[in-house]
């Protein structure tokens, strides 16, 4: 599943997102002035490196969502460049969609829902084949039954409809049909957490399965850390929009460096484990129209100083162990510190 | 990597066993009755060119105003010596034809903007929208007889004009559908797939939008069939001689007195016809509909059934428990099969204890914690057997008045998402309060004491003013706090919470229950805890009950079950889920699926999917084995000590 960090880190980058910036609102209002406008992502950059899982942590409203459709096209960044092998991705998207949707795929959260419930799943899976293949109509029959055995489905699915189907058989279709064009990266988006854990795994073993066979690099979003943990090369780590921490998975679980990550890690309840810790009640989300001047998360950390509430930290201000591993924080945790 | 464990056979199709559409609308005696009528008028209309009916519009001024049952003119004859049943007839034809014919160009060209509209949005929404509303402004009559005025009389300039008016009606219909749909994940993955836009609009969202159309169709029918006689009793639409069913009233307005059959005919037809297809529109409409087709229309009862037969009354376990339940079982039917959704439970809460129940979707775990204050819909849902009692008293046997006393009193429910359980339109003070007088007889200066005191208590920091917020100015794990403190407003001695940090970040799912420890602790309160998540439980329960297909297969204290688990479920389940700081830890997945409850199988529910099954597990009851008090496994072949891990 991880696969050493020193081969990865030599892998070129195949998506390159810098200095990406997401605002939703701020339209110009009909007798002047201009509408509240709330920063969904802001300042991110990181690579995503050929055959590698990043995983993409953070709590609901971190942006993490808004990201996964960026990259996809299925939103447009308001500043910022994401390239994929070099090529711009927004200029791709406006030019040729059709291109950019062999290229990068998308499973979505809700199985069930991204199926539409008036098609079979024939119809359902032909799609992609049609408008993002060349293939003639054997070829595609001959495909729509290399797609079932991949993801394990038996191939009388096809003529059903999506509503007679399980959250796993669902999401199986869901994967099916983003591996359809044979697309290099893939978007998963909480791909599992509407699904129950013994179906989870399942999946989660076929996303294993199919990353091997078919050369795939994933982006892999979620909230559950021992999820991300399980799949991931590398996390990242965001909050409010931004980045708090990017590094090797191991390096970030073992040895966070952002007193968020160790926050998030501490309150994962875990079978066995009693003590959660807990946070005040006034423990909350920054107000995003009215966002801090420093470091989002001060407010909510025991280590915040002066430097903190005035400056907001740099992505990379800390450095962890390994030189790509980095925290966006001004007080980082040293080792001693964190639960190892 | 084994692909055993994904490999999903299509089992063969059943036939399913809720009645199909035209069934349904047979059941509605209404419906049927609408479209009984509706079919023998269009018959009989479509049928006028081969009746043996004298010609309309031939004028026989010795006849003139015969009465009804005359000889040769069955309905009489009007003011020009015409045969009033022909031209009813004839008339009706044209009625029907010009309102369908109107309802159809109203609905694709409503559709078609509603569509537009809303899929595009923006200034293409904002635009057609406002050109919608126009139209909307006039008073529709007015309209129609403008455009009437500009075409010139005629039933087809009437026919445009009525088509005209009653766009914006499907436009602004369909709009709001189509927006919902645009928004909706399947589109977005159209999107990726490929497709254009248009390929998305009428490919995928119009499929899903159809029904409604449909719908509003046939409530429109009968409308514009009023709209086109109205044109026409004013002179506007049909144009003598040619007959239609307003044409007709008009004529007969003049000698309404001296021969009232000559408006009265036409009128009852009018009358009967609108009416039929109203009965019958309505019917569709609650067929197709899903939020009525999904069963809004009946009206469940305040409280769930109770037949529990001849079968005995379990009595209670003899341990001094709180709340005891007692071989519960509860029922679901739906077209003719019968759901055992819960086949059996028993469980003891003492006080301050908490027992987490802990299974998947579809084990009965949600059903099981309703079932206990008798909040399962009825229908489809029934108690069918088994027993609760609260401190002795069985609740299924007592009044309603008494289980309305006790719900939100000593038995509270805390749900899984907190934002449909509060009401949106009132402030967390108002329901607190409602809560709180609910129960006791206090005052309203005290009642909002009281509340300040209970929102301190769930850790809301500025607790007064707190109270005069609405639910949506709140954070998730805000309104849950107050869902808490409305639960505890009556000092419950039991709190049932299901799944109430499902929908919460981790963060504020450990302070959730953080807080919930701390409270029954404080209080004393008991807490039945449901939720799917191992890792929950173990941070808050004292003892654990995992569910399969209906029935609990094991049960111990939270240590135990956690690191001896006997059930292999139980092992399974555990065995599944990631554990953080164990990223190699291989997820080993559980083969197959659960049996559906309403066809359960002979022996062990968990046999198919068992890597330990054997011949004897698939035959008889198996009953759950319970040693040293505490634990209890429902296996044959349970899993020894320390073999687990």
């Amino acid at each position: 599943m991880n696969g050493p960090e020193v081969w990865m880190a030599d892998n070129p980058a195949l998506l390159t997102i810098s200095e990406v910036e997401r605002v939703f609102g701020g339209a110009r209002k009909l007798f002047g002035g201009r509408e509240p406008a709330v920063h969904a992502v802001q300042g991110l950059s990181l690579d995503v490196r050929k055959g590698e899982t990043l995983g993409v942590v953070g709590e609901s409203g971190c942006g993490k969502s808004t990201l996964a459709r960026l990259v996809v096209g299925l939103d447009l960044p308001t500043g910022g460049t994401i390239t994929f092998n070099g090529e711009d991705l927004s200029a791709l998207a406006k030019r040729d969609r059709k291109a950019l949707a062999r290229k990068i795929q998308y499973v979505f959260q809700d199985p069930v829902a991204s199926l539409n419930p008036r098609k079979t799943i024939r119809t359902i899976l032909e799609a992609p084949l049609k408008h993002l293949t060349e293939l003639n109509a054997d070829d595609r029959e001959a495909r729509l039954a290399e797609l079932l055995q991949a993801v394990n489905l038996a191939p009388e699915f096809l003529e059903r409809y999506p509503h007679e189907f399980s959250g796993g058989q669902a999401q199986r279709i869901g994967i099916a049909r983003a591996l359809a064009a044979g697309p290099e990266l893939i978007v998963l988006d909480e791909p599992v957490s509407a699904l129950d854990v013994s179906v989870q795994a399942q999946v989660l073993n076929l996303l294993d399965k199919l990353k091997a066979d078919f050369g795939l690099t994933y982006i892999f979003i979620s909230h559950d850390l021992s999820v991300v943990e399980s799949v991931s090369d590398r996390v990242a780590v965001m909050y409010f929009g931004r980045m708090a921490e990017l590094g090797p998975a191991r390096d970030i679980f073992r040895t966070p460096l952002h007193p968020y990550t160790d926050l998030l890690m501490r309150s994962a309840p875990a079978p066995g484990r009693r003590d959660l810790l807990a946070e005040d009640a006034s423990a909350e989300l920054p107000d995003p129209y009215n966002p801090p001047i420093g470091c989002a998360f001060a407010a909510r950390c025991a280590r915040q100083s002066d430097l903190c509430l005035k400056q907001k930290p740099s992505p990379d201000e800390a450095q962890g162990g390994s030189p790509s591993h980095i925290a966006a924080c001004h007080r980082p945790l040293v080792r001693a510190e964190t639960l190892g | 990597m084994t692909d055993t464990a994904l490999t999903a056979q299509a089992k063969p199709k059943q036939k399913s066993s809720r009645p199909g559409t035209l069934a349904l609308l047979l059941n509605n005696t209404l419906a049927t009755t609408g479209l009984v009528l509706l079919v023998a008028i269009c018959l009989i209309a479509l049928a006028a060119p081969i009746l043996p009916l004298p010609d309309p519009d031939v004028t026989a001024p010795a006849n003139r105003l015969l009465p009804v049952f005359s000889e040769g003119h069955l309905l009489g004859t009007d003011h020009l010596g015409r045969d009033l049943l022909s031209r009813l007839i004839w008339g009706t034809q044209v009625s029907l034809a010009v309102g369908l014919s109107a309802t159809i160009i109203a609905a694709f060209f409503g559709s078609l903007l509603g569509l537009v509209a809303g899929y595009a949005g923006g200034r293409t929404d904002t635009l057609i929208m406002r050109g919608i509303d126009m139209v909307m402004a006039f008073p529709y009559i007015l309209l129609a007889l403008a455009i009437v005025a500009v075409l010139g009389p005629g039933l087809l300039n009437a026919l445009y004009a009525i088509a005209l008016v009653n766009i914006p009606f499907f436009a602004r219909n369909i709009r709001g559908i189509t927006l919902g749909l645009s928004r909706r994940e399947f589109v977005d993955a159209a999107r990726l797939s490929g497709k254009s836009p248009a390929q998305i609009l009428f490919i995928e969202i119009l499929p899903n939008v159809l029904p409604v159309i449909v719908i509003t169709m046939s409530t429109t029918v009968g409308w514009m069939i009023l709209e086109t006689a109205g044109l026409s009793f004013l002179g506007l639409g049909a144009q003598p001689p040619q007959a239609d069913l307003g044409s007709m009233l008009g004529e007969g307005r003049k000698i309404l007195f001296t021969a009232p059959h000559v408006s009265i005919v036409p009128g009852l037809m009018i009358f009967v016809l609108v009416m039929s297809i109203n009965l019958f529109g309505d019917g569709v409409r609650d067929i197709l509909d899903p939020r009525l087709r999904a069963g809004s229309l009946t009206r469940p009862v305040a409280r769930t059934a109770v037949e529990r037969g001849n079968s005995e009354v379990p009595p209670p376990s003899g341990q001094a428990a709180l709340l005891d339940v007692r071989e519960m079982r509860t029922e679901f039917q739906i077209g003719t099969s019968v759901y055992k959704a819960v086949g059996g439970v028993s469980l003891g809460l003492k006080d301050g204890e908490c027992l987490g129940l802990v299974g998947e979707s579809g084990s009965g775990k949600s059903v099981t914690a309703m079932s206990i204050m008798g909040l399962v819909p009825t229908p489809p849902g029934r108690i069918a057997g088994g027993a609760a009692y609260l401190e002795g008293e069985d609740l299924f046997a007592a009044s309603d008045k008494r289980i309305r006393k006790l719900r939100g009193g000593s038995v509270a429910y805390v749900f899984q998402d907190p934002l449909s359980t509060l009401h949106p339109l009132f402030t967390v003070g108002d329901q607190l309060k409602e809560a709180i007088t609910t129960h006791q007889p206090l005052s309203g200066k005290e009642a909002t004491a009281r509340a300040i005191e209970l929102l301190s208590l769930v850790r809301i920091p500025n607790a007064k003013e707190r109270l005069s917020a609405y639910p949506h100015e709140l954070s998730g794990g805000m309104r849950q706090r107050v869902c808490i403190a409305m639960a505890l407003a009556n000092d419950a001695r039991v709190l049932i919470a299901d799944e109430p940090t499902t929908a919460l970040d981790v963060t504020v799912q450990s302070q959730i229950l953080t807080l919930m420890n701390g409270l029954r602790r404080e209080r004393n309160a008991a807490i039945l805890f449901i939720t799917h998540d191992f890792g929950v439980v173990s941070a808050l329960c004292d003892r654990v009950a995992v569910m399969y297909a209906g029935r609990i297969v094991e049960t111990g204290t939270t240590e135990d079950v956690l690191n001896n688990p006997q059930h292999p479920y139980t092992a399974k389940l555990i065995e599944c889920v990631p554990v953080l700081g164990q990223p190699d830890r291989r997820l080993d997945a559980i083969a197959g699926r659960p049996p559906v409850v309403n066809n359960l199988p002979d022996g062990c529910a968990f046999a198919d999917r068992c890597p330990r099954v054997k011949p004897d597990c698939r035959t008889g009851e198996i009953e759950l084995v319970t040693s040293d008090g505490e634990r209890g496994v429902r296996c044959l072949h349970p899993l020894s000590e320390g073999a687990a891990a």
